[in-house]
């Protein structure tokens, strides 16, 4: 850790336009290394347009997406062709209605998210066609680690069933599993407690508590369960149609008229005020 | 009085036979019938002999029999209907009979290649039989190697027989012009033909679905069009002739002194080279499952399947769509093209009408039938569809009927081809089955 300003993510004047809608319009915030940043909003606020800009799915109109790695490399994601930023830049993702390979066995999700080391280890695929021992030894390296992750999300027992079988709590850990697998420095979780009940999110919370604690990812995230998102993030921010409207600790931003404003659809700061008043 | 109305939710009711629901439903499709025939069956028409003067004469008899037809079809299927309808393909097999099934279908593999291995020797004297197996041992391999593009990649590829053609093209070229040897004109068929799929890849990578069918489509014509309009190059519409026959690795199979049979010391007998092509083909159409197999259990080959699955999640896992796409159609191509070679040393004669979209339309029938990504169900489908071919030979044009009959009852009891279940690539403890419920068949 290089100090408090450690920053992984910075995004500096994020605009993403399509045609004449401004999705997004000149957001700044950053993202602190091993820290959980929860981004919020109410619907429509353009919360999954960012991640789609960090995860490269978009073009931004303008902006800078800057990602450091801990050895101090760093990535223009806006500048990475798609597949890359995942590659190279180590940002991962789920989604938030769940992308898994409904046809492939749990442990094969898990395998294909380690593509890009598996084809490292199988010369392109020639040496693997023959059998070569690297190869097998980082196949057998990538099966533990697939075995790790669905141990951790106690799906060890069902790793032979095809994904689309499982039930939707288990289907969003697999997600994250998935993700994971891809050994990420950026974790980016689109609604990871959408659908689930209290207990399940409940659960979701030590997990997420749990990876950044075990691997010092980085973790970004969209919610609407505010429970999850003022129990484990370190740092929030709001936005509002396309607008950040407040940054800061959980506390911060609970407090904040704008976002109480924002959330409860009143016209103006004043009646937010007023209506903060009233429930007190 | 909880407990009286919770029971009955897990006892499924019997509902009586609805006879006015099934009258009606007759009537229905008696009355479409009508529409249909009254003027296709109904009413017939001919240019009058001399005075051009359009004569037509009724049929109302043949028309009121396809109605009634129609009406007393309707009823019969919906009494079958209500007399089934808890019928499911999984119930018609007795719990105790599984364990066996199982292993019979395990063995069904190994069972067809052994028999494959040995029918030059039961069928050594029967010309037709052994032409007949490498016909069906071509489209196997030609059957499998699609299988690589459609059911393992779900790119739709209407255009396959193109990278057939490149193939046969190019050993019909370079044996004939450069007199290089089948084993040296076989890999370079297979490169050439995957160069061509990689450039067919380049433009349609963007495409799915429809729009993806429409551009490959179009790619096999447009090598059928070059073929036929190159003459100088190609021979246009004429073909190649005098392409080299095989060579038992450079022993000729002919009667001379330097012939096969002279070199092993056994009587000439033409069945030779036949039986050298069948175990040819054999073993290339064995290659291109070996190596198949092989590539679905390396990252290569996962990547393929999990494209078919969902493209978004493979881009966001880090997986390079574009070149995965690519080494898809490159691989299927190159099989396509040994395959080619092979044809063309067989015929020994090559021309652009063996080439046409009718091929590519079968060899995709083959795959679909076979069940999309499935090795066995492909080879049965390849025995199945030309076996059935030669089977209804003596039906002449009633053949193509039964076909398309065949076709639909397939894709009704079985959408998803002959052996629809995908088998996982890797497991943990045991190896379970994916209904074909739940695998995908790709964007196309």
């Amino acid at each position: 850790m290089n100090g408090p300003s450690d920053a992984i993510l910075e995004v500096t004047h994020l605009s993403m336009r399509f045609g004449g809608i401004v999705a997004v319009g000149d957001l700044s915030f950053s993202a602190e290394r091993g820290k959980i940043t929860a981004l919020i909003g109410p619907n429509g606020a353009g919360k999954t347009t960012v991640f789609n800009c960090i995860t490269g799915f978009y073009k931004p109109t303008a902006g800078m997406l800057q990602l450091t790695h801990a050895d101090g490399k760093t990535f223009l994601l806006e500048r990475l062709f798609d597949y890359r930023i995942s590659k190279l830049a180590k940002v991962a993702r789920t989604f938030q209605n769940i992308r898994l390979f409904a046809g492939m066995t749990l442990l094969e999700n898990l395998l294909v998210a380690q593509h890009n080391m598996l084809m490292r280890a199988s010369g392109m695929t020639f040496l693997g066609l023959i059998g070569a021992p690297a190869f097998t030894s980082a196949e057998r390296r990538a099966i533990d680690l697939a075995r790790y992750w669905l141990d951790r999300m106690h799906l060890l027992d069902r790793a032979d069933e095809a994904a689309g079988n499982l039930a939707y709590g288990d289907q969003r850990r697999l997600e994250i599993a998935r993700a994971m697998c891809s050994e990420p420095a950026l974790l980016c979780l689109d609604e990871p407690a959408a659908g689930l009940n209290a207990r399940e999110s409940g659960a979701l919370n030590e997990l997420l508590l749990a990876i950044r604690a075990d691997h010092g990812t980085s973790i970004l995230l969209i919610e609407h369960d505010m429970s999850v998102v003022m129990e484990i993030s370190d740092h929030v921010v709001v936005l509002d149609h396309g607008v950040k409207i407040a940054d800061g600790t959980p506390e911060h931003v609970r407090n904040d008229p704008k976002v109480v404003a924002a959330y409860l659809g009143v016209a103006d700061e004043a009646t937010a005020v007023a209506v903060m008043e009233g429930q007190r | 009085m909880a407990t009286d109305t919770a029971a009955p939710i897990s006892v499924r009711p019997t509902p009586a036979l609805n006879v006015g629901f099934v009258f009606k439903r007759a009537c229905i499709s008696a009355l479409i019938a009508f529409g249909m025939f009254a003027l296709m069956i109904g009413v017939r028409t001919e240019a009058g002999g001399t005075s051009a003067q359009l004569v037509y004469w009724t049929r109302f008899e043949e028309l009121a029999a396809i109605v009634a037809a129609v009406f007393v079809g309707s009823i019969v299927v919906e009494l079958l209907r209500h007399r089934f309808r808890h019928f499911e393909p999984a119930n018609l097999v007795p719990r105790a009979l599984e364990g066996p099934l199982a292993t019979i279908r395990r063995l069904i593999a190994p069972a067809l290649l052994g028999f494959t291995v040995l029918i030059p020797v039961i069928f050594y004297d029967q010309r037709y039989v052994l032409d007949l197996s490498i016909l069906v041992l071509t489209y196997v391999m030609l059957g499998w190697g699609l299988n690589v593009v459609v059911g393992l990649a779900g790119l739709l590829d209407l255009g396959y027989v193109a990278f057939y053609a490149v193939g046969a093209y190019s050993y019909a070229l370079l044996a004939t012009t450069f007199d290089l040897s089948f084993w040296i004109c076989l890999p370079l068929a297979g490169i050439l033909a995957a160069f061509w799929g990689v450039l067919l890849g380049f433009p349609v990578l963007r495409l799915r679905g429809d729009y993806l069918a429409i551009v490959t489509l179009a790619f096999g014509e447009i090598i059928r069009l070059i073929l036929i309009n190159w003459q100088t190059v190609t021979g246009g519409p004429n073909g190649i002739t005098g392409i080299p026959r095989p060579t038992f690795f450079g022993i000729p199979f002919t009667a001379a002194d330097d012939g096969f049979a002279a070199v092993f010391g056994i009587e000439f007998s033409a069945t030779h080279r036949i039986i050298f092509l069948f175990y040819l083909i054999l073993a290339l159409a064995l290659l291109t499952n070996w190596v198949t197999i092989r590539l679905r259990r390396l990252p290569i080959g996962r990547a393929w399947e999990a494209l078919r699955e969902d493209e978004i999640a493979c881009r966001s896992l880090g997986i390079n769509t574009t070149t995965t796409k690519l080494t898809a159609f490159a691989v299927g191509a190159m099989f396509g093209g040994f395959a080619g070679a092979f044809f063309a040393t067989r015929q020994g004669f090559i021309s652009p009408e063996s080439f046409s979209f009718l091929e590519s339309a079968f060899i995709l029938a083959i795959v679909v039938l076979g069940g999309m990504g499935s090795q066995l169900g492909v080879a049965l489908a390849a025995v199945a569809m030309i076996g059935g071919f030669e089977l209804f030979r003596g039906l002449e044009q009633y053949r193509m009927l039964v076909f398309g009959m065949a076709m639909v009852l397939m894709m009704v009891w079985r959408p998803r081809g002959l052996v629809g279940h995908r088998d996982p690539t890797v497991f943990l403890q045991h190896k379970t089955a994916i209904s074909s419920s739940l695998v995908k068949e790709g964007h196309g």
